[in-house]
């Protein structure tokens, strides 16, 4: 499959993400969002890091198993700390709805000016 | 102890011990013990100083260094003392007469409370530990920390009654004039440092040759300048006059006998240097013989005993100056000799008679006092003599050297130097007579407590009176006996090499003795006409007129610094205030301000809607990434 189409995937994924966070107030649709976004991200890694194994194999270098993984490994990363932001969020959000009953972001105003 | 030179930094470390003892025990000890503190520590230094001088005298000298006191690049400035000659003479003139002056003192500061006692003589001791540095250190820096103690202590000494806001007022008067005169010093050190790259006397004069004429007169010039400060020479001479705020015996040790005569004696540890820049010896005899005129002519209207002693200091001091310009420094310190003597006895009697009178200084209500006391009558009147110049007082053979020496090199200096010889006499007898001959013009009360001074007081007196008659006898000069001159051999080798690079003038000996002799009668009879008219003073409240106003207002010269010193560094200040508060202020203020003001505009875009916050941050990330685009080109 060609590469554009992983960007195409992964543009759209981002720009859905990016709209819900501006635009929904639910905290836990800007969390989905959120995800999305990161998804986006993991999805473009693990894409261009096929593209470049494949051209270094085109180009007749050596197949080794190190070639591209660095960007797999990336995503690795960002899932466990995807993983650890969710807990971390979702309390904030579990305290916020016994707070004020509400997953309203335009609720938490309180530092206004 | 086989050599007592190694042991001189004793000299110094007994009135620091006192001065450690009274100003840290002011508070529990008593005014008996603090004045046997006081004295005995100067009178152990004398001690020593007689046992360096024998040394010193059986022809051994020496720099003992203690420590290296500051290194830096190549050059090393040790803390060392330098015992010859000159220093070992200065050790006996400052401690003997040091001590006679705290003896005295015991007696004359009893009216104080103990701890202020106790404070004067810490003061007192400072002042004879620093004046010791200054005279025995081995190199400038030394002599310039002895230099700005000595300072320190007359600021201190003079401001003693601190509640006085005049006398305060006087303290710091002398303390800025020789501050003026200390930064002078200052820059001839660095000088040296940066020409020679070291400050010892030993290196420094045998480098002298590297020096170039102009490096020599600016060095000497500056050197000179801190001399005018500390010895009180136009221009710097006011606060001297001034200075006698503080306690009589203060001004006895201080602004007669010992600081007064610090910058006579670092020209003449540096005469090499003077030598070899005839501009500014020159310049030093002019200054010299200039002060030694308008002081002695300020003297002679001056109704205040001590003032008329100032100001006679300030005039002997030019004298010393006129010899040191005129390269007879063995002739200076002869008579800063002789001027110790009998300027402290006049100053100690002086003292004795305000003791007696209760603090009266003024000389109009003096008078008769011969009658009352015997002792300081005689002891004033030796020194009145010695310091006129007649034949045998000390002050004869001094002032004859000087004045010889100055006929030699110009007949012009020997002419001014005796017509203020003239003055000297006079004002010094109008001075006596207002005060000890005649009848009592004070009130019927002082006159009831009017009493001979205890024998703390009297016992300095007797003995200055004794060297002030006899102290001029080691240097009779060979016109009058053959190798009479005892101090010229002692310190011939402090003045080797000025004397081998001089040009000697040598004065036809049947002039010196008509210049000699005439100029004594011309004294005697100038002492006969003053005795006899100020003998029948009566006060008159007649207003001085003519030259006698402008003398007796010291020539306005006050006055005339006020005006064109004092008054525009004033307006000065007042404008760099103004510029200070509405110019500099005013910009250290508005950056506040604008700050402030930012922050209360910018508060209002914390909206506490997330959404918002959000936005701005996706708008910020798109910005970024639309700069990585398109600068990166």
């Amino acid at each position: 499959m060609p590469i554009n189409l992983y960007i195409f995937l992964a543009l759209a994924l981002f720009s859905i993400g990016v709209i819900g966070v501006l635009t929904r107030r639910n905290a836990i649709i800007i969390f989905m969002c959120i995800e999305l976004m990161l998804n986006a991200v993991n999805l473009l890694l693990v894409a261009f890091s096929k593209m470049h194994l494949a051209d270094s194999m085109a180009a007749g270098a050596a197949p080794t198993l190190t070639n591209g993984i660095d960007a797999q490994l990336f995503v690795f990363f960002i899932m466990v700390v995807a993983a650890a932001e969710v807990t971390v969020g979702l309390a904030i959000i579990v305290m916020m709805y016994r707070n004020i009953h509400s997953v309203d972001v335009n609720f938490l105003n309180r530092l206004k000016n | 102890m086989n050599n007592i030179i190694d042991y001189v930094w004793l000299v110094p470390l007994f009135p620091l011990v006192g001065f450690l003892l009274n100003g840290l025990l002011r508070n529990y000890l008593s005014k008996s013990l603090s004045g046997i503190i006081g004295s005995g520590v100067i009178l152990a230094s004398f001690v020593v100083s007689i046992l360096l001088f024998m040394q010193v005298k059986g022809g051994s000298t020496g720099v003992v260094t203690l420590f290296n006191f500051i290194e830096f690049g190549k050059t090393s400035i040790p803390f060392a003392f330098q015992v010859d000659q000159l220093s070992s003479l200065f050790l006996l003139i400052i401690t003997g007469i040091g001590f006679l002056i705290h003896l005295y003192s015991t007696a004359y500061m009893h009216e104080e409370s103990a701890p202020h006692f106790a404070r004067y003589f810490a003061y007192l001791n400072l002042f004879v530990f620093s004046m010791l540095l200054l005279v025995l250190g081995s190199n400038y820096v030394i002599m310039f920390i002895g230099w700005e103690g000595v300072g320190l202590c007359s600021y201190l000494l003079i401001g003693y009654w601190f509640k006085n806001i005049e006398f305060t007022g006087a303290a710091k008067k002398a303390f800025v004039m020789n501050r003026i005169g200390d930064a002078g010093f200052l820059l001839a050190v660095f000088y040296l440092l940066s020409k020679l790259g070291t400050v010892g006397y030993a290196d420094v004069f045998s480098k002298v040759d590297q020096l170039s004429g102009q490096d020599l007169t600016i060095i000497t010039l500056l050197l000179f300048v801190g001399a005018t400060g500390k010895s009180a020479q136009i221009p710097l001479y006011t606060w001297l006059p001034d200075a006698m705020a503080g306690p009589t015996p203060v001004s006895a040790l201080i602004h007669a006998a010992t600081m007064v005569t610090a910058g006579i004696y670092m020209i003449a540890r540096s005469n090499i240097l003077y030598t070899l820049a005839p501009v500014t010896q020159t310049a030093v005899a002019v200054i010299g013989i200039a002060t030694a005129l308008l002081a002695a002519s300020i003297a002679l209207k001056q109704n205040d005993i001590k003032k008329v002693l100032a100001y006679s200091t300030v005039s002997q001091l030019g004298y010393m100056f006129l010899a040191l310009g005129v390269g007879a420094y063995t002739g200076a310190v002869f008579h800063v000799m002789t001027h110790a003597f009998f300027k402290a006895l006049l100053f100690l009697g002086a003292g004795s008679v305000i003791h007696a009178m209760h603090h009266e200084q003024d000389i109009r209500n003096m008078g008769g006092l011969k009658k009352y006391m015997p002792t300081t009558h005689i002891t004033f009147l030796i020194a009145c003599f010695a310091i006129a110049g007649i034949i045998p007082f000390s002050g004869f053979f001094s002032k004859d050297e000087i004045l010889a020496a100055a006929f030699a090199n110009n007949p012009v200096y020997y002419v001014l130097g005796a017509i203020g010889a003239l003055m000297t006499a006079f004002y010094m007898f109008r001075l006596y007579s207002m005060t000890f001959q005649g009848s009592f013009r004070g009130t019927h009360e002082q006159e009831h407590h009017l009493h001979e001074s205890p024998a703390a007081m009297t016992i300095p007196l007797v003995i200055l009176a004794i060297f002030s008659f006899a102290g001029g006898l080691v240097g009779i000069p060979e016109v009058l006996m053959q190798g009479g001159h005892q101090l010229n051999e002692f310190l011939a080798p402090v003045f080797a090499e000025s004397t081998r690079r001089m040009t000697p003038h040598p004065i036809d000996h049947t002039k010196e003795l008509i210049l000699m002799f005439g100029l004594m009668a011309v004294i005697l009879v100038i002492i006969i006409f003053a005795w006899k008219k100020f003998s029948g003073y009566q006060k008159t409240d007649a207003e001085e007129t003519g030259l006698g106003k402008v003398l007796q207002n010291k020539w306005y010269v006050d006055e005339l610094y006020e005006a064109v010193i004092t008054k525009p560094v004033n307006a000065f200040g007042k404008g760099l205030e103004k510029l200070d508060r509405f110019g500099i202020d005013w910009v250290v203020n508005g950056v506040g301000r604008s700050v402030q003001y930012a922050s209360r505009q910018f508060r209002l875009l914390q909206s506490g809607q997330v959404g918002s916050y959000i936005l701005l941050m996706v708008l910020g990330m798109i910005l970024l990434f639309v700069l990585q685009v398109f600068l990166k080109k």
